[in-house]
């Protein structure tokens, strides 16, 4: 303890007796003499000093690493270290450093040589040029032709440029219902009041057409739209349909399955972004939110083996809707 | 010998006749409470407007055939039974019964046959596989942070106060409008790993400090703005100088 008081009282003692250097030549002062503020001094040292010790209770709070509120502790000392500092630095800028203004008039702006040069050099400059048109036509040209480059890939935004693109899914007849994890899904393992979700045998999850929620409808439910035969649509009530939303592409992923049906709502396919409802049982027909037309529905059979395969494509185009997509 | 062979005899006897209180009892609680929805015989009670029950509502209930333990147990322990109308959404609250009259009602239920809550060790489970499972399966409804939402004409619930039991429970049994997830979809192994994932996401811990009731990087962006721009405005003040 005593060591700390007697390395204090030094370093105080040392930063009072400073001498002042007597200069060799006597020159006029710019800076009128001001008397030594030893308060200042000791409030920016003090303040420095609190900065340090701020700055160690950061180390010593990080290293021990175990303390409750550990975080706003580590907040708070690094904080309070730059705090301090900072507060030095404005104690040190108003009261210790002499505040001298120094101006010097603009120098007003002239005609002179340098510019005449300038513009002579201009009109020479074009001298070389002779077929001044054509050079403002191939400009333009160039100009023209890099414009469409930069617009042209906006048509890639829209159905116009590939029609088909937004047609095309990986379904074709014969191909495996898989689940997440790659594995066939069987007929018999489809239950009720479950929702499965499944992607075509060796196709891309991220593909647009790729997911498919499946679900089991009870036979005396099933009412698809007139031409699915719910044999070829609904083998044993399972039946399929693109995971995407019809309205903004989200992912429908919830279903509302009630537990007894008497007391609650029915079953119904809802998509969590803006609440799309589509019945299964109905082909999935919009029961209520923004969406503007059914999910597309996938055909399906069940492979000798039990396994769940698609039948065909899609009853739709898969996705978004966009201008155009009932037109066929 | 006469005195061992007796008092063999006494233990034995005494937890049947335990047991078989429990029974009587769960079964005097069920007819009490749970037959007019339920029905007498557990094959539940279709709504039939023109017959009113106690408080004129019309009585209606899913059968209790079969559901076992798994369901009795989840229901009764959540307080979503008894419910008022039921038409309604079960909510959870404080449990009707006392944990003995529970234990009557849902032996009694069980004894019907049925199947049980599955065996949950959250400790088993790894964190960041209940986080997969919980995104693939649960947070389109519940929200990845197990806040709860909204489906179309009914509420997913918060997850906030389901116990371990609870969360398992409910995904096999799907309650209300929830779908249930079997064992091929979700294994009692993986099962652990779900739980243990919402029981972190009830608790999580705050790297970043003070959580703010967790309101989202947003919110919580606007109030880190607020606070240091106070304190900003209030350090020019101090160190710069009017114009004038």
């Amino acid at each position: 303890m005593r060591w700390l008081w007697s390395a204090l009282a030094l370093l105080l003692g040392r930063g009072r007796r400073e001498p002042i250097a007597p200069s060799a030549v006597e020159r006029p002062r710019i800076v009128p003499r001001e008397d030594p503020s030893p308060r200042a001094e000791l409030a920016v040292l003090a303040l420095l000093g609190l900065a340090t010790v701020a700055a160690v209770a950061f180390i010593v709070v990080y290293v021990l690493d175990r303390l409750p509120s550990q975080t706003q502790l580590l907040g708070l000392t690094l904080g309070l270290a730059f705090a301090f500092l900072s507060a030095a630095l404005v104690v040190t800028a108003r009261r210790l450093v002499p505040v001298e203004e120094v101006s010097e008039p603009y120098p007003e702006p002239q005609p002179s040589a340098e510019a005449d040069e300038i513009v002579q050099i201009l009109d020479e400059s074009g001298e070389r040029v002779t077929r001044r048109r054509l050079l403002k036509v191939a400009a333009a040209g160039a100009g023209a032709t890099l414009g469409a480059a930069l617009v042209v890939p906006a048509a890639s935004l829209g159905p116009v440029a590939y029609p088909d693109a937004l047609r095309r899914s990986p379904w074709r007849r014969g191909l495996r219902l898989v689940d997440s994890n790659g594995r066939p899904i069987r007929a018999g393992d489809i239950e009720g009041k479950s929702l499965y979700t499944a992607f075509p045998r060796g196709a891309s999850h991220e593909e647009l057409g790729s997911p498919l929620v499946v679900v089991r409808v009870e036979g005396t439910r099933l009412d698809l739209p007139d031409g699915r035969d719910p044999d070829l649509w609904a083998p044993e009530g399972i039946v399929a349909y693109s995971k995407i939303c019809t309205h903004a592409g989200c992912a429908v992923s919830l279903y509302r399955t009630p537990l007894y049906e008497p007391t609650s709502k029915s079953p119904a396919l809802v998509c969590p972004c803006h609440y799309s409802t589509f019945d299964p049982a109905t082909g999935a027909g919009v029961i209520f939110g923004p969406a503007g037309r059914p999910l597309p529905q996938l055909p399906l059979e069940v492979g000798a083996d039990g396994t769940l395969r698609a039948r065909g494509d899609f009853s739709e185009p898969v996705g978004p809707s966009w201008w155009g997509v009932r037109r066929r | 010998m006469r005195v061992a062979v007796l008092l063999l005899a006494l233990l034995l006897v005494v937890p049947a006749a335990a047991g078989a209180e429990g029974a009587s009892r769960g079964r005097d609680l069920f007819f009490s409470r749970c037959a007019e929805c339920h029905g007498a015989d557990l094959t539940g009670v279709r709504a039939d407007p023109s017959r009113r029950g106690a408080e004129d509502k019309v009585p209606a209930g899913p059968p209790l055939l079969g559901v076992g333990e798994l369901a009795a147990d989840f229901y009764l322990r959540t307080g979503y039974m008894p419910l008022d109308d039921a038409a309604e959404q079960p909510r959870r609250s404080t449990p009707s019964y006392s944990e003995r009259d529970l234990r009557a009602l849902v032996g009694f239920i069980a004894s019907f046959g049925g199947p049980r809550t599955p065996d949950v060790h959250p400790a088993r489970g790894s964190t960041s596989v209940g986080l997969k499972l919980f995104v693939e399966n649960c947070a389109g409804c519940h929200q990845v942070v197990g806040a709860g939402g909204y489906v179309t004409g009914a509420e997913a619930v918060a997850l906030d106060d389901a116990t371990a039991r609870q969360i398992a429970q409910a995904v096999r049994i799907g309650p209300y409008v929830m779908p249930r997830f079997t064992e091929r979809q979700i294994s009692n192994r993986e099962l652990d790993s779900l739980v243990r994932y919402v029981l972190y996401a009830q608790d999580p811990r705050d790297r970043g400090g003070w959580s703010l009731e967790h309101l989202g990087p947003v919110s919580e962006g606007i109030v880190a703005w607020l606070v240091a721009g106070a304190a900003l405005l209030l350090v020019a003040r101090v160190i710069g100088e009017r114009i004038r």
